[in-house]
């Protein structure tokens, strides 16, 4: 079941909803936001995209496995520690470019962390949206 | 507002326990559930409760005035719920898979594992 | 450090990966050599330069999350690398591809990273997560395959679990009002500096029943025969080798370097306990007919002896204990992964349906009745000289009941092994039971070969006794001197 509603507000929201999980994320070292609620605003966008449509839909949508998100963040969040490693300090030893971005600000190796934060909680929600979504479609059907 | 809600602490443990003494499975799980949010909500309030007091430093300022909300417990409920999260997620699942295999939702009935001749 | 990281890295791998299952059975060796070489490296360092610690993102140690590599734990690490290597090389030989698919080795990587996290952190929230890491791998492993038994073992162990993480949640929230620390070094100095005012003891009990269950002691044993038998055997070894260990290498932990305030009450509870513990375990396994369970049972009562060493609460005790839990945690891994390769040639797990084994298998005979003589301490073998040990504390402490119960329990272990060993290996075989086709000969190789080397490790442990029981020895030290510790994590300065 679909309502025309939900289709046409999906249009218009869906890209609202990833920019301003983009926008959480950058803005989250020093205010409230960060990859864990950017990663939960990205994962409803998808699963509004899934209800509005269908699990495949959003699926293609996403372009990539669910769980290849999650290994990809993990991926990202392991790298993060690693430059500390090498420094000499301790693994996950936060380090910072003097290097001034516009939008993104100083860049460092906690936005890579908080990217891979992002990524997994993406995956994993996902993952659990859409098998409990497909289970239903299949008893629908 | 310590007192409030250390009494509704102890109705969550309370109610959680009850649930868990039920024989069907999902209750079983809302039982947990409910332990879990019981035990978030006492690491909230053991920490002492601070009111409009962000840990944050302001904009300008070197640091910040006491008192202060103790971000810890915040940090540690957060892990928690994720954690509780993933588990209940999983939890669902289960239920749900062991359901279609007993096909009863009475505990009682949950008894393949210890009887050999259900196995293989 | 490098112990969590390399099987993390491998498991993300894996993940990235989904789905292709010879990447995956690649990646998780490699890994848990990587693992046994890194747990080497990190025993000897330890041994030679005392604790080391290490604060991650170099937060100063007690605001930020501690890892500590001591002697204990650093022995627990080596001991999990190397079961965990043996499990692997033996299931890639029997795991069936529904299973890999569905993720079994990445499960396994994850499992062992948790573990050794729960053995190095410093910081007893971050136990908690450890502890919540290790469990969600270790529930999906026990449902993976899905037959009706074992999702009714996984809902059992499944509510038991969620229930102690949310008694040792509360036991935390209530240790962080009292201290306002989480760090293990900076509570074990608050907690020794507290007052009688404060509900140390009740803290305590919290923390002794969260605990208690996952140790599976007595009365709180009752998910571990209900579950352990359900799934593949590959995953019954690791569980019974490790996961337990877990459980009451946190208890050792906490009840040595925190909650030793009134050490009357809490470890007499304690000793209490383990007897129970030991008595209850063996008189199950007396009782079963069927292989996986009786080893399950004897788990549960070789629990009981390692918490007696924590329970007596001295060097010697300590020492035994820890000498106990190495041996106990080979030949566990052992004897399951036999009853594995049992049930291969064999065709069951039951004694009824088993039968004449030693006539085409005397190899296979031989490599059980090593592990099984061991597990109930006949001389010389491994289990012998903790047990020893443990007596000799024993009767120090005047604790003849105890004693006696010790060694009835060993009696019984004999005879519920040796009925294992007649039933299957040295009975006539039964009549009308269709046996499975031969093994392959890679097959074989990769049964046999994790076997073969973990029994050789029991006989080594028994050869090299002395030696090993001077490293325990000293590990035993290290948990009853806490301001080693304190001083590791905290610096010189108190």
């Amino acid at each position: 079941m679909t309502s025309i509603i939900l289709v046409v507000a999906t249009r218009l929201v869906f890209p609202l909803m990833l920019m301003f999980s983009l926008f959480l994320l950058l803005r989250g070292h020093d205010a409230p936001g960060g990859g864990f609620v950017g990663g939960l605003m990205a994962a409803s966008a998808f699963a509004l995209y899934a209800f509005a449509t269908s699990v495949t839909r959003a699926r293609d949508a996403l372009r990539r496995s669910t769980f290849r998100l999650i290994g990809v963040g993990l991926l990202f969040a392991f790298v993060s520690g690693l430059p500390g490693l090498f420094a000499g300090s301790p693994f996950l030893k936060a380090l910072w470019t003097s290097a001034e971005l516009p939008v993104i600000g100083k860049l460092s190796s906690v936005l890579l962390f908080d990217t891979g934060v992002l990524l997994v909680v993406v995956g994993v929600t996902l993952t659990i949206v859409f098998a409990m979504a497909e289970a239903d479609e299949e008893e629908e059907e | 507002m310590e007192v409030a809600l250390a009494v509704v602490i102890g109705a969550l443990y309370a109610a959680g326990l009850y649930m868990m003494l039920r024989r069907s499975m999902v209750k079983l799980i809302a039982g947990l559930v409910l332990l879990g949010y019981a035990s978030n909500l006492l690491i909230f309030v053991v920490s002492r409760l601070t009111r409009a007091r962000p840990p944050l430093v302001p904009e300008g300022a070197q640091g910040i005035a006491e008192p202060f909300a103790d971000p810890v417990p915040q940090a540690l409920i957060l892990t928690a719920i994720v954690i509780g999260f993933g588990l209940q997620a999983f939890a669902l699942v289960l239920v749900r898979r062991a359901y279609q295999a007993v096909n009863n939702d009475d505990l009682d009935q949950v008894t393949a594992s210890d009887r050999p001749d259900l196995q293989r | 450090m490098l112990p969590i990281l390399i099987p993390f890295l491998m498991a993300i791998l894996s993940i990235i990966n989904w789905g292709n299952r010879v990447l995956h059975r690649f990646l998780a060796l490699a890994g848990s050599v990587g693992l046994l070489f890194a747990a080497l490296a990190l025993l000897t360092t330890v041994s030679e330069q005392g604790i080391l610690s290490s604060n991650i993102g170099d937060w100063p140690a007690p605001y930020g999350i501690v890892l500590v590599a001591d002697l204990p734990g650093a022995i627990m690490v080596l001991m999990a690398a190397i079961v965990g290597l043996a499990v692997l090389v033996y299931s890639t030989a029997c795991m069936d591809e529904a299973c890999e698919r569905f993720g079994y080795y990445p499960l396994i990587l994850i499992l062992l990273m948790g573990m050794c996290g729960a053995f190095l952190t410093g910081d007893l929230f971050n136990l908690y997560v450890w502890f919540e890491i290790m469990l969600i791998a270790s529930f999906a492993l026990l449902a993976l395959g899905g037959s009706r038994a074992q999702l009714e073992g996984s809902v059992k162990y499944f509510a038991l679990n969620l229930l102690v993480s949310a008694f040792f949640l509360t036991g935390i929230g209530f240790l962080y009002g009292m201290t306002g620390s989480l760090n293990m070094a900076a509570l074990a100095q608050a907690l020794r500096a507290a007052g009688p005012e404060q509900p140390v003891t009740t803290v305590a009990i919290f923390f002794m029943i969260a605990f208690g269950i996952k140790a599976a002691m007595f009365p709180l044993y009752f998910w571990l025969p209900a579950s352990y038998h359900t799934p593949p055997v590959p995953v019954s070894a690791i569980f019974a080798g490790l996961l337990t260990k877990v459980g009451v290498y946190a208890m050792i932990r906490v009840f040595t370097l925190l909650f030793v305030q009134d050490t009357e009450w809490t470890h007499g509870l304690l000793l209490a306990g383990a007897a129970l513990t030991m008595l209850s375990g063996v008189l199950g396994a007396v009782a079963r007919r069927e292989i996986r369970r009786i080893l399950s049972f004897n788990i549960i009562s070789h629990i009981g002896y390692i918490v007696l060493g924590l329970a007596l609460y001295r060097p010697l005790a300590l020492a035994g204990a820890w000498l106990y839990m190495i041996h106990h945690v080979i030949v566990m891994a052992t004897l399951f992964l036999v009853s594995g390769i049992v049930q291969r040639v064999g065709g069951s797990f039951r004694l009824a349906r088993l039968g004449g084994l030693y006539q085409g298998h005397p190899g296979l005979a031989l490599l059980f009745l090593l592990p099984a003589l061991a597990l109930s301490g006949v001389p010389p073998l491994s289990g012998f000289w903790p047990k020893l040990v443990l007596l000799q504390a024993m009767l120090q402490d005047g604790l003849w009941l105890v004693a006696a119960t010790a060694l009835l329990v060993s009696l019984l272990t004999l005879f519920s092994m040796m009925r294992i060993w007649v039933g299957a290996f040295w009975s006539q075989a039964p009549q009308n039971v269709a046996t499975p086709g031969p093994l392959a000969n890679v097959e074989r190789r990769m049964l046999y070969g994790p076997v073969l080397a973990l029994t050789a490790l029991t006989i080594a442990i028994s050869v090299f006794a002395g030696p090993a029981f001077e490293l325990t020895q000293r590990a035993a030290q290290q948990l009853l001197d806490p301001q080693q510790y304190i001083v590791a994590v905290l610096g010189e300065s108190p």
